[in-house]
């Protein structure tokens, strides 16, 4: 039998806000156990929780992006279970009214596109890290992390492959990123991932029971797992077994999943409206304001790029990969006036400079000025395109302006005329042999010509003045 | 025959929900007075409620946020003074298996 | 007279006149404290050393003519208030160690008002009572008759002023914890309208009904604490932002032509007889004073205690849920894996009052019945509203009984839970509609009990049940008797 996959993704994103969602506590990573903590984020008795606006602002952004229908009014409400990392014994979710629904992204598959629809998307708190002791029955808790804020975003059960999954994962990825709603870095688990897989008949409509997969901290690993996943499911069903409906965990070095080994028990999250957080808002003007300073999208800059710039697709990929590279190849563009010129440059020597010292294009030595510079002096003739890879090299090295950099080294080529004439004139006289073999017919011989000059002028002689003197002086 | 709303493997049920535990004597006494209250609980049946939007808050408020400020944390010493078990910095818990 | 025996706007007045001292006022309550509170123990903890630093500083500011609206004046709080660097134990033993590291906003602005703080009240668990027998730190007695309970939750604030061991205390009123021990003890206890008085800080039983508020030796030191405590609080999202006007501007009023509605279901089979007749005279007084009564009808009253036992416990079980051993509080050593601890920890460190309040709570919004317990409850809730909407479009305050009878005996009620959920029949409704309402006194039983009558008004009338109490007081001259301690 042919078996169709069904999965689902859920992200939680930690949204960029300064402070956590209901307390003043620091949202930064790293900090030492405990230090970014306060009688509302450690749930001590009487405390209350008042929402910070910017994460639903965040929500609102996330929620334009990815075309939901914004709801008039929402709640929050409690899930309740106990958990050492949720300190008030209950997380501060949204459920039953969520602000945003049926939305959509549009991914690329196989050249081709596939709608991919969004359930919900809805604001929560993030809860405390756990740490186990080795040695020790203990295990220990860090609160720094606890209400942090969280979007959840639910996607419908659409994805039909692990690459799919993939696909859906990197774009809500790059959307989070470009809104500047999310830094996105999954290992710091600022971006993470669980998935609703199961298998069904294909041709069949209804679902199959789903295993929940948890602990892939990586795109690689979540393609990874949900082929594993679709994988395990298929031999269980194929030897005539039943897919057991429970959590399992992706373990990175087996490349395996497991179940989880604690002991799991029926979920009654008994959830309610949270009586201490009073009913969100957001009006069409609130709708309207946020609207009008989104960004432009990943999808729609690269449509963009290729049509206006006329770059190739993959070019346009590789160029709005990041809102900042983004702006730096248009910037790039605007002083240059050369997109095509300036989409080799900044894809291959910036980004490789860049990559060899995995450094970010907001801290690129080379500035978008100096790189148009430096492109419209090879336009001008000024240096070769052998020199500019000298000049590039060293702007980055040193941060100095692609001028600074050609007088320091002596790099104008050589685009008198004259004195060309006479160091060819010199190369044609110490050379009779290959003067006879050239214009005996043997063509090939012309490019010993080209490199005796270049080598004569140190390569400073501009190569199409080269070409058009010695073919003139050769013919003789 | 006495009416019955909660059986004692439903109050063991959600005793374990609360995460609380109850003697054999104390879960006797516990199913029965629960049971008796629940059964006063059915007096709400009476009422018509079809339509009726629920009231969970007291005063219709709306949209009360704080600005996305940070302010002071505690030092850490003041957030673990009350924990009956810490170490390096942290809340100690008994091992919990994932 | 003694000090202690004084109101605050006396005492205010004596040590503005350079009198009296705030020193000696709180000697004096001390001297009375450690008179009759073996018998009564209203508090579970004093604060005796912090008290008379506070009040030789509040004499310091009164020498220097900053007299605030409460300096020097000794205020009980009722120990679900958190005090920085005080015990703060909600009557519970999971809770016994539990040292804040913050104050309420109502501790704070009690202290920005000068007030001094003899100490904390007792209370039943968590305020899951209504006699002030739950407290993990023993019985509160009643100081009218040491056999009888003060009323609860807030037991220890009422019999403390009562008893003259404060001048004044603060409560909270979940479902009549304030209005009830009032009337018990034969003392003026008001629960402000939801949202007025911020309760961060307040350790949470039902977070949608909880309310602070004061219990005074009479109306106008009733309006002058309000005056402190009433306001808007940037840190509770519930809070309301709404002016609070001066409550002294209602003192000394009239109260001609104002309609009092009679809810015809709260005079029902099983109230007191001498308590029905003593809140019937106060009809007469209100009518001598030129109101005109007129009978109204709240017909879902007969639902608010099915209602109110729902709500309450689904929103506490929630609420108490944070004591788990982990961050704070008592932690059972027996347990011997996570769960273990958890439920070893809860077990022994809630009593059965409590527990049996998260069961209920949890059981209504368990899987299968958050529709026929939680949101049936809920939707009646929407309809109890209504009718206080619809009552009040009739008439400008609701006269009712605080309670059905005066101070029932120790232990009489402890062993029925029903039994002891009645005593708050009349004083539930206000809590679920979030309306404020008054607990004033209005005579005694032949035994001596005291008897209270019940004010109610609609959202922020405070002002208007401050006007209405304070007319009712001057023109009903009930006897003044002490309790004999």
């Amino acid at each position: 039998m042919q078996f169709e996959p069904v999965i689902g993704l859920e992200i939680h994103a930690q949204l960029l806000t300064d402070a956590k969602i209901f307390c003043g506590c620091s949202t930064k990573f790293g900090a030492p156990p405990n230090t970014h903590t306060c009688p509302v984020c450690l749930g001590m008795p009487g405390v209350l929780p008042v929402l910070n606006r910017k994460v639903v602002e965040f929500m609102i952004r996330m929620a334009l992006a990815t075309n939901c229908r914004l709801n008039r009014e929402c709640n929050f409400a409690r899930k309740n279970y106990f958990y050492p990392d949720l300190p008030k014994g209950y997380q501060i979710s949204q459920y039953a009214a969520p602000p945003a629904e049926h939305g959509w992204v549009d991914v690329e598959i196989n050249g081709g596109k596939k709608r991919i629809g969004i359930t919900r998307i809805h604001m929560e708190e993030d809860a405390g890290k756990l740490m186990h002791d080795e040695h020790n029955p203990a295990s220990y808790v860090d609160l720094n992390r606890t209400g942090v804020p969280l979007i959840e975003i639910v996607s419908d059960p659409d994805i039909r492959s692990a690459e799919e999954a993939a696909a859906y994962l990197r774009r809500l990825h790059e959307t989070l990123v470009y809104l500047g709603i999310c830094d996105g870095n999954m290992e710091e688990g600022s971006f993470r991932c669980d998935a609703n897989v199961s298998l069904r008949p294909k041709g069949t409509e209804a679902f199959g029971t789903r295993a929940e997969l948890k602990n892939m901290n990586s795109f690689r690993n979540v393609q990874r797992a949900l082929e594993y996943e679709i994988k395990r499911q298929q031999y269980v069903l194929e030897g005539g077994g039943e897919v057991v409906q429970e959590t399992r965990l992706w373990d990175d070095t087996a490349g395996v999943t497991h179940a989880m080994r604690g002991k799991e028990e029926a979920h009654d999250y008994r959830y309610f409206p949270d009586p201490d957080l009073v009913p969100v808002v957001i009006d069409d003007a609130w709708i309207a304001e946020i609207r009008s300073s989104l960004p432009e999208l990943p999808l729609e800059k690269r449509e963009r790029f290729v049509r206006d710039y006329q770059i190739p697709v993959y070019d346009a990929g590789v160029l709005t990969a990041s809102r900042a590279l983004a702006d730096y190849y248009e910037e790039v563009v605007r002083l240059s006036g050369e997109p095509k010129i300036a989409a080799n440059w900044v894809m291959g020597d910036v980004l490789r400079f860049l990559n060899e010292e995995k450094r970010d294009i907001r801290e690129c030595p080379i500035s978008p000025a100096s790189l148009a510079g430096m492109i419209r002096l090879i336009q001008q003739g000024t240096i070769s395109g052998k020199m500019a890879k000298e000049v590039s090299e060293a702007m980055y090295r040193s941060g100095k302006t692609p001028q600074a950099i050609i007088e320091e080294k002596g790099l104008v080529q050589i685009t008198d005329e004259d004195a060309l004439a006479k160091t060819i004139a010199e190369v044609i006289d110490k050379n009779p042999t290959q003067v006879s073999q050239y214009r005996g017919g043997r063509e090939k011989v012309f490019g010993f010509f080209v490199g005796q000059v270049m080598k004569a002028t140190q390569g400073k002689a501009n190569p199409q003045l080269i070409n058009d003197l010695l073919k003139k002086m050769l013919a003789g | 025959m006495e009416k019955i709303r909660i059986s004692k493997e439903e109050v063991a049920h959600v005793a374990h929900l609360a995460r609380l535990e109850f003697g054999a004597e104390e879960m006797e006494k516990f199913t029965s007075q629960l049971n008796d209250i629940l059964l006063y609980m059915d007096k709400l049946g009476e009422v018509d409620t079809a339509g009726v939007e629920p009231v969970t808050h007291a005063i219709a408020r709306k949209n009360a946020f704080r600005e996305d400020a940070v302010g002071a944390s505690l030092p850490p010493e003041v957030s673990l003074a009350n924990a009956p078990e810490a170490r390096g910095g942290c809340f100690q818990v008994p091992k919990v298996i994932e | 007279m003694e000090l202690h025996e004084l109101t605050i706007h006396e005492l205010l007045d004596r040590l503005r006149a350079g009198e009296t001292t705030s020193a000696e006022i709180t000697a004096s309550v001390f001297g009375r404290i450690d008179a009759v509170e073996k018998e009564v123990h209203a508090y579970i903890t004093l604060m005796r050393e912090t008290a008379l630093a506070e009040a030789a500083r509040a004499d310091e500011r009164i020498r220097k003519g900053e007299i605030g609206a409460l300096t020097g004046i000794p205020i009980a709080l009722k120990d679900i208030c958190c005090t920085k660097g005080v015990r703060t134990t909600c009557g519970s033993r999971i809770l016994q160690n539990f040292i804040p590291p913050y104050n309420a906003t109502v501790v704070e602005k009690l202290r920005a008002a000068g007030a001094v703080f003899p100490g904390k009240t007792n209370m039943d668990e968590f305020a899951m009572g209504s006699s002030t027998e739950t407290s993990f730190f023993g019985v509160t007695r009643n100081p009218w008759d040491l056999d009888r309970i003060p009323g609860g939750s807030s037991g220890g604030s009422a019999a403390a002023v009562a008893a003259d061991e404060c001048i004044a205390a603060l409560g909270s009123d979940t479902g009549g914890s304030i209005r009830q021990p009032a009337a018990l003890c034969g003392v003026v206890g008001m629960k402000p309208t939801y949202g007025r008085v911020s309760r961060f800080g307040l350790v949470a039983f039902a977070s949608s009904l909880d309310q602070i508020g004061p219990f005074t030796k009479d109306v106008e030191d009733c309006a002058i604490v309000m005056n402190v405590i009433a306001g808007y609080d940037p840190r509770e999202s519930t809070s309301v932002p709404e002016e609070v006007p001066d409550y002294r501007r209602f003192l000394g009023k009239g109260i001609e032509g104002w309609r009092v509605g009679i809810p015809k279901e709260y005079f029902i089979a099983g109230i007191d007889p001498e308590v029905e007749a003593a809140v019937r005279r106060t009809i007469q007084v209100a009518e001598g004073a030129g109101a005109k009564c007129i009978e109204v009808s709240l017909p879902h009253t007969e639902y608010c205690l099915a209602v109110y036992y729902i709500v309450a416990p689904a929103e506490a079980c929630s609420n108490l849920a944070r004591y788990d051993g982990v961050k704070y509080g008592f932690r059972s050593e027996e347990g011997r894996d996570l769960m273990e601890m958890y439920k070893k920890t809860r077990a022994a460190g809630f009593g059965a009052e409590v527990k049996r309040r998260i069961m209920i709570g949890t059981y209504a919004l368990s899987s299968g019945y958050y529709d026929a317990y939680y949101k049936k409850a809920s939707q009646v809730r929407a309809l109890i509203k209504r009718d206080f909407d619809e009552a009040f479009a009739k008439c400008d305050v609701i006269l009712t009984p605080t309670t059905p009878t005066p101070a029932f005996r120790v232990g009489e009620r402890t062993d029925d839970p029903m039994q002891m959920y009645l005593s708050d029949i009349f004083t539930i409704s206000t809590n679920l509609a979030g309306i404020p309402g008054i607990s004033v006194p209005c005579g005694f039983t032949a035994a001596g009990l005291p008897v209270g009558v019940q004010f109610l008004a609609g959202h922020f009338q405070e002002g208007r049940l401050i006007q209405f109490a304070s007319a009712y007081e001057k023109h009903a001259q009930i006897e003044k008797r002490r309790p004999t301690l």
